[in-house]
């Protein structure tokens, strides 16, 4: 070894140690959050291994024997569990008709609200549109049912008054579907709006001009303008929409289900809740949890995947 | 002239659909003020629609009185308080170091705190590790787990990083230390993205109710407000309140219903246009570097 490098060693050393010491009060700061992640995300996720083992209350996962099949005893068994098929079924079902229907509504929104010539006008009704947002779904089932109960919901008394007959929008299972799709869109429309009209100020005014000269209408300038300002924003709202496909919320279909309507409304997160904590499941629940994460981020990475296949920028 | 005359046609067209957008939106809050606070007769005889009907102000003085339902109030109250502060010291304390280009190891720290918001273990095994801490039924339940959001997290971390660098370099070059720097220029620059992610947590907290029910549904005097009126909305009968105060007529237990849900949605209605600003901020930040 040349003195040369030595010395180069010895400055690293230098310099590392001086980082440090200018520094350590952010590692300090970091030790905390890290911690947090440590204990809160990654211990959770060694545990997922209970879903290939046999559960005991008094062993940690790590004791825990194998279960029979390799291990995927309990995979094995969900998939043969009516309940998770139908969990699975209503998740993909319930998470279609929210992209189908509720993604493009907000970018439609935004287009309009965006159009608005009047600004104290568009201020106001952005104000109103975003309140659904800011209530949580226990309020919004309440609300739902002040609304749409066949008895004494007012949209059945309006109904009734009007000489029809009236609608079980909450008992029904077809309408219960559509009522949860539409309070999906009525809760979030307003909110998912924000995005789409900041990537909207980002479009160079000198193109509505342009358009304006060469004689092109609302219509168009719509289409040719405003819509291609949209598309980067669109694309990755759309990978992350599509990565949730099987992801499952808890609080929305939870809350908004009754007993009438299970067969449609159970979702893969209710399933977990009701097999692992209520049925102390865990094993089964776990597996069920995990198959449902392991396909969240595939389908994350496959949408990502097709955005930069066809030149989009995508999360990655 | 053509033109115009279109473009006319097609403001009012643009103004109608936003006219019926408020209504849809704004409505469905106005019936169940209108009911809370109708006479519960006109509610049998579904005579209420979006005004109170002979104005009756029973069910909230009932449902205030129930001392259950008050104390969850305030209990909530006191969480959402706490857990905002919690969260933003810990998103503080997460972001702020990261915006030090210099940091050895911050791109694996980074990509550490990013996975876990593409992967998450799982609602049972959370609850195990809950079950092992000795958390499950203990109020602490609703507070620690959730203290630190990676998406908020990024949010802080892309304003801090919009603060121009040389009002760091020069605090440095007077001799400041990080920890000066971030108390004495970058939190009072930081107000905006304070007040949105303080309402985005406390939103979070006030709004939630299923940790409550999976972790902690044995604790019944520390059901947070939202558990609680899940219960009393799924309930068929009438409230705890209701049948207290000798009620037992349908109409009673619709109005008190309605009342417990205004009197939950009031404090949120009342604070969140006046953030407008700043959360429509903080929305597209998390968006752009989101």
């Amino acid at each position: 070894m040349t003195a040369e490098t030595q010395a180069l060693r010895l400055k690293k050393r230098y310099e590392t140690r001086m980082h440090f010491k200018r520094y350590w009060t952010l590692y300090a700061m970091l030790l905390l959050p890290i911690t947090y992640f440590i204990i809160f995300k990654y211990i959770p996720m060694t545990y997922i291994q209970i879903a290939f083992k046999k559960f005991s209350i008094t062993k940690s996962p790590w004791e825990m024997a194998w279960a029979k099949n390799n291990g995927f005893e309990h995979f094995i068994k969900a998939f043969a569990n009516r309940d998770f098929l139908y969990a699975l079924r209503n998740t993909i079902t319930l998470n279609f008709l929210d992209l189908l229907l509720g993604f493009p509504a907000p970018i439609i929104l935004a287009i309009i609200l965006n159009e608005l010539r009047f600004k104290r006008f568009k201020r106001f009704t952005q104000t109103v549109a975003y309140m659904p947002h800011f209530l949580s779904w226990v309020i919004i089932s309440g609300l739902a049912l002040q609304l749409f109960s066949t008895q004494s919901g007012l949209a059945n008394i309006v109904l009734k008054n009007m000489g029809l007959e009236a609608v079980p929008f909450l008992e029904n299972s077809a309408h219960w579907v559509i009522t949860y799709v539409f309070l999906g869109i009525w809760q979030s429309v307003g909110w998912n709006t924000i995005i789409y009209l900041a990537a909207l100020t980002g479009i160079n005014p000198e193109l509505y001009e342009a358009a304006a000269v060469d004689g092109a209408s609302r219509l168009r300038k719509i289409w040719h303008v405003t819509l291609p300002g949209l598309r980067s924003t669109i694309v990755i709202l759309l990978i992350l929409a599509l990565g949730r496909i099987l992801g499952s919320d808890f609080d929305r279909p939870y809350a908004l289900s009754n007993t009438l309507v299970t067969s449609v409304s159970n979702v893969l997160s209710v399933f977990v809740y009701d097999y692992g904590i209520q049925g102390q499941q865990f094993s089964l629940a776990t597996a069920v949890g995990f198959f449902q994460s392991v396909i969240c981020v595939i389908f994350l990475l496959g949408a990502n995947a097709i955005a930069n296949r066809f030149g989009e920028r995508g999360l990655w | 002239m053509i033109q115009s005359k279109n473009s006319r046609l097609g403001d009012a067209v643009i103004v109608f659909i936003c006219i019926l957008l408020i209504l849809v939106c704004f409505l469905p809050v106005l019936n169940v003020f209108a009911r809370s606070l109708s006479d519960p007769m006109a509610l049998v005889c579904r005579e209420v629609y979006l005004w109170p009907k002979n104005l009756d102000v029973t069910a909230y003085t009932l449902v205030l009185k129930d001392a259950k339902y008050t104390w969850s109030l305030g209990w909530t109250a006191i969480l959402t308080v706490i857990c905002t502060l919690l969260s933003m010291t810990m998103t503080t304390l997460c972001a702020y170091p990261l915006i030090y280009q210099q940091l050895k190891g911050r791109k694996l720290i980074n990509s550490f705190i990013l996975l876990t918001m593409y992967f998450n273990a799982g609602t049972i095994p959370n609850f195990i590790l809950f079950k092992d801490l000795g958390l499950i039924n203990q109020p602490a339940v609703l507070i620690i787990p959730y203290t630190l959001s990676v998406f908020n997290m990024i949010i802080m971390r892309s304003f801090l990083q919009n603060i121009p660098e040389s009002l760091r370099e020069s605090a440095e070059l007077d001799g400041a230390g990080p920890v000066r720097i971030l108390v004495s220029i970058y939190l009072p620059l930081s107000t905006s993205v304070i007040a949105t992610l303080s309402l985005f947590y406390a939103v979070g907290r006030w709004n939630g109710y299923s940790d409550a029910l999976m972790f902690m549904n044995s604790n019944k005097p520390y059901y947070p407000i939202q558990l609680l009126l899940y219960y009393i909305i799924q309930s068929k009968t009438s409230v705890d309140a209701a049948t207290q105060e000798g009620f037992t007529s349908p109409g009673a237990s619709e109005s008190i219903k309605a009342a417990t849900v205004m009197i939950a949605t009031i404090p949120i209605l009342l604070v969140y246009p006046w953030l407008q600003r700043y959360f429509i901020s903080g929305v597209t930040l998390g968006a752009m570097k989101g």
